[in-house]
């Protein structure tokens, strides 16, 4: 980050260029679990976004406060403080989502891309940008799951947003709850859905599908694949003393 | 006997932490490359799995919830995990050197693992929804979890030591056919669907 950015361009790069999920390989976790529903990878995109904005700014501004030394703790506990915050609201105000996504959103606070964009920017820049790039970074997040997300359920469940008036009831709408795709084709034309694509199973081949495209497109514009490791980009490898045996690894893989 | 027996073969085969729940993916992709990190990487985690339950169910259970502090559950938790890492890494510096120069480097990396954080906060939710889900049942759980991510880890890095030697389509090379053998592993852990609850008599 030598050369200054705008405003844009920071929230830009979290959307593709620099996508948390299939460029730095970030948040697998809940990308694989959370990614059955479209209701639910939006749910979850937006608890993690807020999460992310949130907690970009608080260590954006406290980052001449905080010592290098205790800087992750540090920021754990803020990133623990507004994932309690966001986890609270939701169980209050859209239980259903609070069940469907289950311990995976209090498992936020663990997720590598709020701890890693603590570490690897608003640690180090200002408010705004770090806003906006916790803004960009949460909105990839959401675009990630969501493309995963659309096709499972539609090749899994034979709906789109299925369950949606649990989301939509926070504006008002609930008269919308989704759209039945499979059932409604006619006879001759009846397909069962691929019910293995929502499950366990589903979710890694997905995933693995997505990050080759994300791959192909990405060679297309002469970038490097995604990560080998998907701890590659862990923001803990940068304290840690795994950064060392990961250059190994990387010499390893291009030698 | 019998109960504790069902938890731990539901841990390790039918909710398998990596293949089924999705928690620790980051290790289990990053970590399985060579059968002994991947062995050394699961005992770190089964350890610290088993030191974490210990820890904290006894503080949920007499400090956070009777004096109506649930709330606190993540943040407390999460510390205390990093504290315990913190600890054993000391430990095992300065007790076992040729342990931790295998084990040492994933240490840190545990502190954020969602494994561990995941079985804490799911043995939490298991006591509070069953009363008879107590701090041996907790215990049993946490390690058939350590187990099952041991099993998945050392499987895996069999796997992948065979894809070494394939002829991958270039851009499936890497992550995407990493996770493609996943799926594959996973699928596999499917066919264990009830196996704990047709021995045990649920």
């Amino acid at each position: 980050m030598a050369e200054k950015k705008t405003l844009r361009q920071e929230f830009a790069k979290g959307l593709i260029v620099e996508n948390p999920v299939l460029r730095l390989v970030l948040g697998t976790c809940p990308t694989l679990a959370t990614s059955t529903s479209m209701v639910n990878a939006i749910g979850m995109g937006i608890s993690a976004s807020i999460v992310l904005v949130c907690s970009n700014i608080m260590i954006s501004l406290l980052r001449k406060v905080i010592p290098p030394k205790v800087r992750i703790p540090a920021y754990i506990v803020v990133i623990a403080s507004f994932t309690t915050i966001v986890q609270l609201l939701v169980k209050a105000f859209v239980p259903v989502l609070d069940k469907a996504l289950g311990v995976f959103l209090p498992l936020i606070v663990v997720n590598c891309i709020l701890l890693g964009r603590a570490e690897a920017f608003a640690g180090k820049n200002p408010v705004l940008a770090s806003a906006a790039d916790g803004l960009g970074m949460g909105a990839g997040f959401t675009a990630a799951l969501l493309c995963m997300a659309t096709v499972r359920e539609f090749f899994g469940g034979g709906t789109l947003f299925s369950g949606a008036d649990s989301l939509f009831a926070l504006f008002g709408v609930t008269s919308f709850t989704g759209i039945e795709v499979f059932s409604r084709l006619p006879p001759w034309l009846k397909i069962e859905p691929i019910l293995i694509l929502i499950m366990a199973p589903g979710g890694f081949f997905m995933f693995g599908l997505l990050m080759a495209c994300a791959n192909r497109i990405a060679a297309g514009r002469g970038k490097p694949a995604a990560g080998l490791n998907g701890c590659e980009a862990c923001p803990m490898a940068a304290t840690c003393s795994l950064i060392a045996s990961k250059e190994k690894t990387n010499e390893e893989v291009t030698a | 006997m019998k109960p504790y027996l069902a938890i731990i073969m539901t841990a390790i085969l039918t909710e398998n932490f990596v293949l089924s729940k999705f928690l620790g993916i980051c290790p289990f992709l990053g970590v399985s490359k060579k059968l002994n990190t991947a062995l050394g990487m699961s005992v770190a985690v089964t350890f610290v799995m088993a030191m974490a339950t210990a820890v904290t169910y006894p503080i949920n259970a007499r400090l956070l919830e009777p004096n109506g502090l649930g709330y606190l559950q993540m943040i407390v938790f999460i510390l205390v995990i990093a504290a315990l890492v913190q600890l054993v890494e000391t430990v095992l510096k300065k007790y076992v050197p040729s342990l931790y120069s295998a084990l040492g480097i994933y240490l840190p990396l545990i502190t954020t693992n969602c494994a561990v954080l995941g079985v804490v906060l799911l043995n939490v939710e298991k006591a509070a929804a069953d009363t008879a889900f107590g701090f041996g049942a907790s215990m049993f759980n946490s390690v058939g979890a350590g187990l099952g991510f041991m099993l998945a880890m050392v499987m895996f890095s069999g796997v992948r030591g065979k894809m070494e030697s394939s002829d991958i389509p270039k851009f499936m090379r890497g992550l995407p056919i990493t996770l493609v053998a996943a799926a594959l592993v996973s699928l596999s852990f499917l066919g264990f669907g009830g196996i704990a609850e047709n021995i045990f008599g649920n």
